[in-house]
């Protein structure tokens, strides 16, 4: 369970980046974070494994003050996928990559090939083995980065802008992962702009707006609210924009949904 | 005359076994405003490397076939000779700032053209406007948010002023806001006469502002058209390009009443509906 109470940052430029942020994720939760640019969601993500501390209020990760520990003790429970995949890679190729934090955690060499072997093929990286991670494509690279932390099995997973650079086919595969993952007990968060991706895959949004947070709920719910996004730069997805549009008395962001209100009004009509 | 035109281009990067481009053909008139997408490690951004000179000028590798930008050859044009003609966003921007303020940043293209100093501080201004981040000129690039990074990039391509635009995802670390505004600027930059080509793999963003969508798969050319014919073409859907949801619906429409319905928007949809109950 995370708990943050009256978390407040400033990176000492006369504004907060973070204002009096509370929220509390409760073990095995799915959910997206989501709001503007600057709004301060890559600030908050990195106080959750400890690489920020709080400089008002208290973020505590299953039970530990961040404050009272260390990154490396954190990292083991947090996985942290950066938001810039050249951020986190480093190594000379995909397998040492995606190896290197199974070592450091001291593995046994059966147990990391089994690791490895995973998260080459549940993120189709086998052919890139043993390329650098530097000649990959954006969407490789970004796959590299979620891969390897994904492979060291933290409990809470973050992943900051999981989606850029993946086609549909990718988006699909990786909300796989995350929902089996979090089938099992893992608590995954999701930083994302990418509103299609958490209206079809993501039952919790929470919207951060200027350093706060502004609406938290089932994303149903929270995705067809037009105050919410106006004060938080989101635009909805295009079914419930669609379901506006209709004058749907329920807008709604599932697409059966939305096939049989046509349906129903076409056939209202040829009666 | 065609502005770009590419001729049986194949590439493969130094050090690699597997080309990334094999016989591209391609070519954009002036003021076209051109979709490139699909899959992942497809060649999207090879292309693009290619449309201004990096590729093969910076990279080295195996090059064949041609590319002609504005009337000079990539191969025989120095790179930033080219840069003026042709702007291009990187994927990853924040790999591509490295000066100390924003304002230097964004007025680091247009010093090297040896511009005038009004002329210079004008650009520069301009184009932080243009993106909403004139509150951010004092900032280091350094300190930005990922999106506020994204907009830097693009202010300073803007300063540029260059003929052709080529945007490679763009909107990835945008706020839909923003994304929303980048891409109709390009469209109105495109109106007055600008080239340009980007990539993006959301597609239900763009579809309805682009002249024409051109499809990569495996490092080929697969299908370019009108936005319509290649989003609703056997193909594409065969790829796992992302359909927009209102291009699903409309499919799933056409095959429960027996019309054929070929929407893009949720406008397009939505007016038909009202239409038809009315
Ligand atoms: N290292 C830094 N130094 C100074 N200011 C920073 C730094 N990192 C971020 N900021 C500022 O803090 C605010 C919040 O940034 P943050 O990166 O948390 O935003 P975000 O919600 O992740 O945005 P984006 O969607 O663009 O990634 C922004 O105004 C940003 O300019
Ligand atoms: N510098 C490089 N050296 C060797 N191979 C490379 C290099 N850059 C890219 N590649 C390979 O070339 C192919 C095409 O890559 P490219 O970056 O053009 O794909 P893309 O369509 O832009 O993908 P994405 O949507 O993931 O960004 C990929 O298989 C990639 O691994
Ligand atoms: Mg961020
Ligand atoms: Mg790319």
């Amino acid at each position: 369970m995370i708990r943050i109470e009256g978390l407040t940052y400033s990176y000492g430029d006369g504004v907060n980046a973070l204002d009096g942020v509370d929220l509390e994720v409760r073990d095995s939760e799915l959910l997206a974070i989501v709001g503007e640019n600057g709004a301060g969601k890559t600030t908050l993500v990195k106080h959750l494994n400890g690489l920020l501390k709080p400089q008002r209020g208290r973020v505590i990760v299953e039970g530990v003050d961040t404050k009272e520990t260390t990154v490396a003790t954190l990292a083991k429970k947090v996985g942290l996928v950066f938001q810039n995949p050249d951020h986190m890679l480093f190594a000379e190729t995909v397998e040492k990559e995606l190896s290197f934090a199974l070592i450091n955690f001291g593995l046994q060499p059966e147990e990391i090939a089994k690791r490895v072997e995973w998260a080459l093929i549940e993120f189709r990286l086998s052919n890139y083995r043993d390329r650098s991670p530097f000649t990959l494509s954006g969407g490789e690279k970004k796959r590299v980065s979620l891969a390897s932390v994904l492979c060291y099995d933290p409990q809470i997973i973050i992943l900051d802008e999981p989606t850029t650079g993946q086609d549909n086919l990718q988006k699909t595969r990786l909300a796989s992962t995350l929902t089996k993952l979090n089938r099992q007990g893992k608590t995954v968060i999701v930083v994302t702009h990418d509103i299609e991706f958490v209206a079809d895959f993501i039952p919790r949004v929470v919207v951060m707006s200027r350093g706060k947070i502004i609406a938290d709920g089932p994303t149903e719910e929270i995705l067809v609210r037009k105050d919410v996004m106006e004060a938080s730069s989101i635009l909805p997805p295009q079914l419930a924009d669609l379901s506006w549009k209709m004058g749907l008395n329920t807008p709604s962001i599932n697409s059966e949904i939305i096939v049989e209100e046509i349906r129903q009004m076409l056939r209202g009509e040829q009666k | 005359m065609a502005i770009i035109e590419v001729k049986g281009l194949c590439y493969t990067y130094p050090e690699s076994e597997s080309p990334s481009l094999i016989d591209v053909n391609f070519k954009a008139e002036p003021g076209e405003f051109v979709l490139v997408t699909g899959p992942s490690g497809c060649g999207k951004t090879t292309f693009c490397r290619a449309l201004n000179g990096l590729i093969p000028n910076s990279y080295g590798g195996d090059f064949k076939g041609e590319v002609m930008v504005d009337g000079l050859l990539t191969t025989s044009t120095p790179v930033y000779e080219l840069a003026q003609r042709v702007g291009l966003v990187f994927q990853n921007p924040e790999n591509e700032l490295f000066c100390t303020t924003v304002e230097r940043e964004v007025a680091f293209g247009p010093e090297n053209l040896a511009l005038p100093r009004e002329e210079i501080a004008m650009r520069v201004e301009e184009a932080l406007e243009i993106v909403g981040i004139s509150h951010l000129k004092e900032k280091s690039p350094e300190e930005l948010s990922g999106g506020e990074q994204q907009k830097v990039a693009i202010a300073a391509l803007l300063a540029m002023k260059p003929k052709v635009l080529v945007l490679d995802e763009p909107t990835a670390n945008l706020d839909p806001v923003s994304a929303k505004s980048v891409l109709e600027l390009m469209h109105r930059l495109n109106k007055n006469g600008v080239t340009v080509i980007l990539v993006e793999h959301r597609l239900e963003m763009v579809s309805h502002l682009v002249d024409r969508c051109v499809v990569f798969e495996g490092g080929r050319i697969v299908a370019d058209g009108s936005p319509r014919e290649v989003l609703y073409s056997d193909k594409v859907s065969e790829l796992g390009v992302g359909l927009p949801k209102v291009v699903q619906v409309s499919k799933r429409l056409s095959s429960l009443i027996g019309e054929p319905l070929r929407f893009l928007t949720s406008d397009e949809l939505a007016s038909y509906v009202r239409g038809r109950v009315a």
